[in-house]
């Protein structure tokens, strides 16, 4: 895969601090209440971390925001040192797969294809380059079999491994995945997860919302808690401590033999099936 | 077979005949977003909107068509405004636009003696007084529209289907959702002669329906909702011909008359279809 320039010769220069960072970030809806207040972290170059919360507590908002969808009310985001809409290297948001409607008329293909289309300037074709990136994405998922199939014809999970090959079509350098584990079965669940560990090889710098609290301690160095404030950002012992939890989830918190229990019944759980 | 070849001796139907074919080409093809991006409403307020257009050039005596076309483009342009910065919903500002501009129409028309016949070929279509004026206008935006959405085919493709991706790769949603929308506006100026401010709505929306029972595939469903616009078009002038009723309805309603033979019996996504394949799928289970 060719690589741009930020991960040209890191390897042995000096380490990166902070390919992403948020300071003092606010993004409200409208005259509504912030969305997300006050939020300011630093994310290495190439880590990957887990964004956890109750529902309405700002993961959304959170990549909307360091793509430049939603303007941020105060604060500063910086990529690689710009702003999220002035950006020269791709950066990857795959959204939570209700944003988009499936049975528009498009294959497995042509929606792997459009990850390329931010390299390619308008009245201009995808060129041979672009096709050799698109057909690697199909087969780092599995996908290959699949790619002239309609997506109107795809289940939930197959749709969530389409939208991250569109991603990793992109090549990007910063990856955001909402919730790209809700609603798919444990075969979707490792085939994300190995993705992940090749982008970690490729030093991408992933940000991934989840709310499975134990995948998060387990498969992430890094855990950002969020509950419209920043509640708590670090390694997972250190996050997942009972007052951290307790101030995020408030009374849906529990903790059983060490074993943290969080009742986050059930919006967004539902397996979409389309 | 002279049945076939009689209407077109006639130098008028042939007209007649080029001009509706240009429209259902046009249609068939620009109604594939409409259709996608659930912009019917939108699609029906623009053909209402262009009435005052119409009518200041009808006053004026130039070509109606030009001031149909001036007026649809302020209107898209001013809807796409309203969308992107108004505190009011879209389809409320469309509304509100929709209804002004037909009323603003009507009462200028009104000020014209011959009312009543005037306002009867602008709101359903007089395809069969097609000059050759009107001809080379239309042909000449049909060749635009169509070369727009084959060069533009890519970011067309991704703004519609996915507005979020499109922003994220710098492509400007927008910008090209207010071409599209330009698009759409000069289409229906097109059509305003065959099928009339009233019925254009249903030349962007039936044909690309009934393809869309019968692919998934964007550039198939732009094929074949074409071919099923210049089909209606050209069935409908016959039956305008033999039966000596209005082109414009008669064009429509055999548009109308293939959907729902689609809807019913269309292989996969048809009526009968989806029963069949309901009884298979619950016969294991049972």
């Amino acid at each position: 895969m060719s690589r741009g320039r930020h991960s040209e010769g890191s390897a042995g220069g000096p380490p990166r601090d902070g390919s992403l960072t948020l300071t003092a970030a606010s993004v409200s809806y409208g005259r509504q209440a912030p969305a997300l207040l006050d939020v300011s972290l630093t994310v290495p170059h190439g880590a990957q971390v887990a964004v956890v919360g109750p529902n309405g507590a700002g993961k959304s908002t959170l990549f909307k925001a360091l793509v430049g969808l939603l303007p941020l009310r105060s604060g500063r985001i910086s990529i690689h040192g710009r702003p999220p809409n002035d950006q020269e290297d791709p950066i990857a948001y795959v959204p939570q797969r209700e944003e988009v409607d499936w049975r528009f008329p498009v294959s497995v293909r042509d929606v792997v294809a459009m990850g390329r289309y931010g390299r390619v300037r308008p009245l201009r074709r995808l060129r041979a380059a672009d096709h050799a990136a698109v057909d690697e994405a199909l087969a780092g998922l599995d996908l290959a079999p699949l790619a002239d199939r309609p997506i109107a014809e795809l289940s939930g999970g197959q749709q969530q491994r389409v939208f991250l090959a569109r991603a990793l079509a992109q090549e990007p350098h910063v990856l955001l995945l909402d919730e790209p584990f809700t609603g798919v079965d444990a075969a979707v669940r490792e085939s994300v997860l190995s993705v992940l560990e090749d982008l970690r090889a490729r030093e991408v710098t992933a940000l991934v919302s989840t709310h499975d609290l134990r995948l998060a301690s387990e498969r992430f160095e890094l855990v950002a808690l969020l509950n419209r404030r920043l509640v708590a950002y670090g390694a997972p012992a250190d996050v997942f401590r009972p007052d951290n939890v307790q101030a995020a989830f408030g009374g849906g918190a529990i903790m059983l033999d060490g074993m943290l229990v969080v009742d986050q019944c059930c919006e967004g759980r539902r397996r979409w099936t389309g | 077979m002279d049945w076939l070849t009689e209407p077109f001796t006639l130098p008028f139907m042939q007209r007649a005949l080029i001009a509706a074919v240009i429209v259902g080409v046009v249609c068939a093809v620009l109604g594939c977003y409409v259709v996608l991006r659930s912009m019917a409403f939108l699609g029906d307020a623009l053909a209402h909107a262009v009435l005052p257009g119409i009518a200041v050039a009808y006053l004026a005596g130039t070509n109606t068509l030009l001031g149909a076309l001036v007026a649809a483009v302020l209107v898209a342009l001013g809807i796409s405004a309203f969308a992107q910065h108004g505190t009011i919903r879209e389809d409320t500002a469309i509304g509100i636009l929709f209804a002004a501009a037909l009323a603003l129409g009507v009462l200028l028309i009104s000020t014209v003696r011959t009312y009543a016949t005037d306002l009867t070929h602008i709101l359903f279509g007089d395809l069969l007084g097609v000059g050759r004026e009107d001809l080379f206008i239309s042909g000449g935006l049909a060749v635009m529209v169509l070369a727009t959405v084959v060069l533009l085919f890519k970011e067309f493709l991704l703004v519609t289907f996915d507005p979020l991706l499109a922003h994220t790769l710098g492509k400007r949603p927008g910008v090209y959702r207010t071409v599209l929308l330009l698009l759409l506006a000069v289409t229906i100026v097109i059509s305003l002669r065959t099928v009339g401010v009233g019925l254009v709505v249903a030349l962007l929306v039936t044909p690309a329906a009934t393809a869309y029972l019968l692919t998934r595939r964007l550039v198939r469903m732009m094929l074949v909702s074409a071919l099923l616009g210049v089909a209606s078009s050209v069935i409908g002038l016959y039956v305008s011909y033999y039966l000596d009723v209005s082109s414009g309805a008669a064009v429509v309603l055999v548009a109308t008359g293939f959907f729902l033979v689609a809807y019913i019996f269309a292989p996969r996504y048809g009526l009968v279809w989806r029963a069949g394949s309901a009884r298979v799928n619950r016969r294991p289970t049972a």
